[in-house]
Formats: structure tokens, sequence, C-alpha cells
């Protein structure tokens, strides 16, 4: 099972400046897991203490964002395509 | 130094002043490498507020996504602030997640005057950079050229 997964600059420094890496996953939280197993600290930049996806980080299953999804218990098919964003915002 | 030409520049508080006073948000992108704030695009504000802006999640895939296509980067990422000054807010420094953009702050505050200054954001750090309006990018030292200085140097 292969899941393309676009990273945002920002992140790149968790995976070694790649744009994309692939991951595995049943559902987009056990995804987030297997990512972080190849590329530590990347999970805590998307999830919070809680469990929860970030408020600010935009994440994307074939162009569908997760929160109208499921969030974390989006369900991930191979060759489903992750694209994460943060949130482009302030006050 | 944020070089920008006077159509982008003239867009940017256009579209600021046409929201007001809700805060206007958008993008102008380049291509890659260039640092040069080449194609305005106007974003939708989906917080609609007063005091805090937010990209539609939607919309920003679909114009990342354009950019990348083009092989352009966000070179200016703008909002503005509708009651207080032109100068990136803690909210906004926290939020700030280009670390190669400029990040252009127009305070519509004063209907009479035009408040448009310029940042780098990285890491949490902010540093004021001058703004250098040009006619076009072709002729980047022509006579009618403006410079605005940090006001704080």
């Amino acid at each position: 099972m292969a899941i393309e997964v676009r990273i945002p600059t920002i992140l790149r420094t968790y995976t070694g400046g790649q744009k994309a890496v692939e991951g595995a996953g049943d559902t987009l939280d056990a995804l987030f897991a297997d990512l972080d197993g190849k590329h530590p600290g990347l999970r805590g930049r998307l999830v919070t203490d809680e469990g929860a996806l970030h408020r600010f980080v935009n994440v994307y299953v074939n162009d569908e964002d997760v929160r109208f999804t499921g969030a974390l218990e989006t369900k991930l098919n191979d060759g489903d395509s992750v694209t994460i964003l943060p949130a482009v915002a302030g006050g | 130094m944020l070089t920008i030409d006077r159509a982008t520049y003239d867009a940017i508080v256009a579209h600021a002043r046409a929201d007001h006073p809700d805060e206007a948000c958008g993008v102008v992108a380049g291509p890659a490498g260039s640092d040069q704030p080449a194609r305005f695009i106007a974003m939708m504000n989906a917080e609609r507020s007063p005091t805090f802006y937010r990209f539609d999640s939607g919309e920003q895939l679909k114009v990342w996504r354009e950019m990348d296509d083009r092989d352009e980067v966000p070179v200016v990422i703008y909002h503005s602030h509708t009651a207080t000054e032109a100068y990136p807010s803690r909210t906004d420094i926290s939020f700030a997640s280009e670390p190669d953009a400029h990040y252009v702050l127009v305070s519509t505050r004063d209907p009479e005057t035009v408040e448009f200054r310029s940042f780098r954001i990285v890491d949490g750090v902010v540093g004021e950079e001058p703004v250098e309006v040009v006619q076009s990018y072709l002729f980047g030292h022509s006579p009618a050229e403006v410079v605005y200085d940090c006001p704080n140097q």
C-alpha cells in the first residue's frame, strides 16, 4: 500500500528536504503514525497532544479537506494522494 | 527589500480598501527564485472578520497547486489591519508558515492615508524591510521609482 504525501516547505526539515514522501495506513491517523516512524517529529506538527488535527493545518485526501471526511478517521486507499498545507491566517 | 511594481501595489491597496472593515488577504505569486511578485491573487477571507483572516482551505489548495504547476512560489502574502497599524500581530507571527515570503501589511484605519509595509517572518522573528515601488520589473531603477524606507530605521 502506497500513499503519496505532499509536504509543505515548512515541514521539509523533517523529511530531509523532500517535497513528497510515501506512507501507508488505513486511516489518516495510521498514515501519520507511519510517517512519524520514518520522519520523527512530523506527526507532532500535525496532531495535537489531545489526538486531534491541528486547527491551522489543512490536510487534503484527493483534494478534499479532511475536516469534511472524518478528520483523522478519514479512510485511505492504496494510491490515494494526501496534501498538507499550513493554513495561511492571522489577525 | 521588497521590490514591487506599481500595478500590484495599487491592487493590494485597492483590495484592502474594498474589503474594509473586514481584513483583506491574498497572495502575489512569482517565478521560483525570482523574488518578483508578478501575479496578484486576491483570496477570500474565510473568517470575514475585522480582526482575523484565514484563506479558505479549498481555495488555498487550488492556488498552491496552480503555483506549483507554473513553477511559482508565494512571493508576497498580504493582509490588512482595519483598526491597527500595518505591523504583524502576535497571531500573524505565530501563523507565518512561508519562510521565504514577504509579509505585506496594509492598514485601512485611515481612509486618507496609505500604510503599506513589508516584513520577513522566520522562526517567529519579525524584521521590517524597505519597500521599493517600481514602474516595471524591466526598468527597476527608472526615475519613477519610489523607495519607502522603514520608519524606525
